[in-house]
């Protein structure tokens, strides 16, 4: 119960300190603007696509999968350049300021530190995601044949998951350095990787090839994109979560192990 | 209030604090004296919790520090050698954010804050942005956080430090009215510190304890020696010559005075009174003898005595400003 409590007071804070800093207002207008973007964009093609006269007669496209499905494929890679922004101060910039001294020396654990700058990272996440889906309610309007909602509710849950991942990797990278330069750029190089990983994947790939393809963050998203919850994926994503942050949780342990 | 066994700290190789013992009684001011690198503010850290001894027991309020840490910190305010603060808030809200996870209930929030930001006298810029505050007023906000939560125990770092003469007066006048509510343990390299705030002084040396005792009890110890302060005009060399061949005399420094004048310090046995022969050997000899007393010895001489490795004190003394 205080534990919450506690967790709730980093939370805040963290907030507080997003919305006085221009971090959340650049990456909520980045990821909003990129969103209209690619959404315009992608709208532009699939209208033009679902127009020309075929020879098989009218055309039926998926709103679904031409659509949506593109746009969060194209916000996913967005989200690797914007989450290091948001998760590289976290913890880099409480060393260099001190100020970590005043959060270990209070009566709140490691843990409800880690999990409160864990949920406030993410929180602001959930705000980018809602805010770019409101684009999509436009179409619902002037779209022929409905959409689905369930793969935009899977679609919405695969980005969040996503993001939860590049939170709690960033806030362990965040916990290494007192530089959030140097913690802004290292998660970025890692994202990268981690998303390189997946390229691998390809019907010809060996059964190594394809093992080590599975670290692949991106990898995961298109099942939910489709509207398939598969196990396998949200396995997947929550271990990276849980792995993140427990390393996260041992790195600011560490400097109170007795040597 | 606190139990020190034994504590020893190390960083790696390092030994940053070198078995150190002592206690705190309840409502004492305890001042922590040496000079930088000596394991202040390690042993500061390991009393609150932020960092575990490598050795020994330490307790606080009668919690100890490595099983009991959440215990420890409720009942601890605690300011380090920089104030813990964020630059991108106001006054006002960081003190919320510190009392909510300082564990202060909700009903009492606002009138502790009150109470803090009157006690430490910070109440003109409760609404400033951190950041821009000076030096000073970032260290009243600081001992404004560290006593939010009413804790027994205050722990304050080098409080005074980069303050100018007017903050260092207003902060030891706080110091000093936190004292009997709160035990407090201070640390500092600046001498007359201790002596107008403290109780009782640790003077810690390479993370050992080398004295303690109160003020004016370590003065009284270590007036084996007494000092005589004498200003002449003459050649340097020669006058500490003759100084030196005076019976009873053990040490002799020279500096230089006023107009031209020279300053020899002379240390001689407790037990002796060097001065009439000192001044007859100076006048025969044909200096012009301008003054000649006996000083006590202050604490400053007192922990360049214990501080300093060499057996032979230093030829220029650093001046300490006071
Ligand atoms: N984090 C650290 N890692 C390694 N050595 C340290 C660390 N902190 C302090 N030391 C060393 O421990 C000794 C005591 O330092 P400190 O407690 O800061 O002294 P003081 O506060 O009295 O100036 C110094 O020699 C210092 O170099
Ligand atoms: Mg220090």
């Amino acid at each position: 119960m205080s534990s919450l409590r506690n967790i709730g007071y980093i939370v805040q804070k963290e907030w507080r300190q997003y919305f006085a800093s221009p971090i959340a207002y650049v990456s909520l207008c980045a990821w909003t603007l990129l969103f209209g973007v690619f959404y315009s964009l992608i709208l532009n093609w699939f209208v033009t696509l679902s127009m020309r006269p075929s020879q098989y007669g009218p055309v039926n496209l998926s709103l679904n999968e031409m659509l949506f499905g593109q746009v969060l494929r194209q916000m996913a890679v967005v989200a690797l350049f914007i989450m290091p922004m948001v998760t590289m101060r976290l913890f880099a910039e409480e060393k260099r300021q001190g100020t970590i001294e005043l959060l270990a020396t209070s009566p709140i654990t490691d843990l409800e530190i880690v999990l409160g700058k864990f949920l406030a990272a993410l929180g602001l996440y959930a705000v980018m995601i809602v805010s770019g889906f409101l684009n999509f309610t436009l179409v619902w309007g002037w779209a022929t044949n409905k959409p689905e909602w369930k793969p935009l509710v899977t679609g919405a849950l695969a980005l969040l998951l996503l993001g939860a991942c590049f939170v709690a990797l960033g806030l362990f990278v965040s916990s290494l350095t007192r530089n959030q330069i140097v913690a802004g750029v290292l998660t970025f190089c890692l994202f990268l990787s981690l998303w390189a990983i997946g390229w691998l994947d390809s019907p010809m790939a060996g059964k190594f090839t394809k093992a080590v393809s599975y670290v692949g963050l991106t990898n995961h998203l298109e099942d939910l994109i489709k509207g398939v919850i598969s196990l396998k994926d949200i396995v997947y994503y929550l271990s990276v979560i849980v792995f993140g942050l427990f390393l996260t949780h041992q790195s600011v342990e560490s400097h109170r192990w007795r040597a | 209030m606190i139990e020190v066994e034994n504590l020893t700290k190390r960083y790696g190789r390092t030994t940053a604090v070198d078995g150190i013992s002592f206690k705190v009684e309840k409502g004492e001011i305890l001042g922590f004296l040496g000079p930088n690198g000596a394991g202040k503010t390690t042993t500061m850290r390991v009393l609150t919790c932020y960092l575990p001894p490598t050795n020994g027991t330490v307790r606080v309020a009668g919690y100890d520090v490595f099983d009991k840490p959440i215990e420890v910190k409720r009942r601890v305010g605690y300011i380090p050698e920089t104030p813990p603060l964020y630059p991108d808030m106001e006054v006002t809200t960081y003190l919320d954010f510190v009392a909510k996870i300082k564990g202060v209930p909700r009903k009492e929030r606002t009138s502790r804050i009150a109470d803090a930001i009157a006690k430490t006298r910070v109440g003109d810029v409760q609404r400033t942005l951190i950041g821009r505050l000076s030096k000073g007023y970032r260290q009243r906000v600081g001992l404004a956080a560290a006593i939010l939560h009413n804790p027994d125990v205050l722990i304050l770092d080098e409080p005074t430090a980069g303050l100018d003469p007017k903050q260092i007066i207003e902060t030891r006048e706080l110091i000093k009215n936190l004292g009997g509510d709160h035990t407090v343990v201070l640390s500092t390299h600046i001498l007359p510190e201790v002596s107008m705030t403290c109780g009782r002084v640790l003077i810690i040396n390479k993370g050992r304890v080398v004295a303690e005792g109160t003020p004016e009890s370590l003065t009284h110890r270590l007036q084996g020696a007494a000092i005589v302060q004498i200003e002449l005009r003459g050649e340097r060399d020669a006058a500490v010559e003759l100084a030196r061949s005076i019976p009873g005399v053990k040490e002799v420094q020279a500096r230089s005075g006023e107009a031209g004048a020279l300053l020899l310090e002379v240390e001689a046995d407790a037990a002796r009174d060097v001065r009439e022969e000192l001044a007859r050997a100076i006048v025969q000899k044909g200096f012009g003898l301008l003054s000649l007393r006996r000083a006590g010895l202050s604490l400053e001489d007192i922990f360049l005595h214990l501080t300093t490795t060499d057996a032979d004190a230093p030829s220029e003394k650093t001046e300490v400003p006071a």
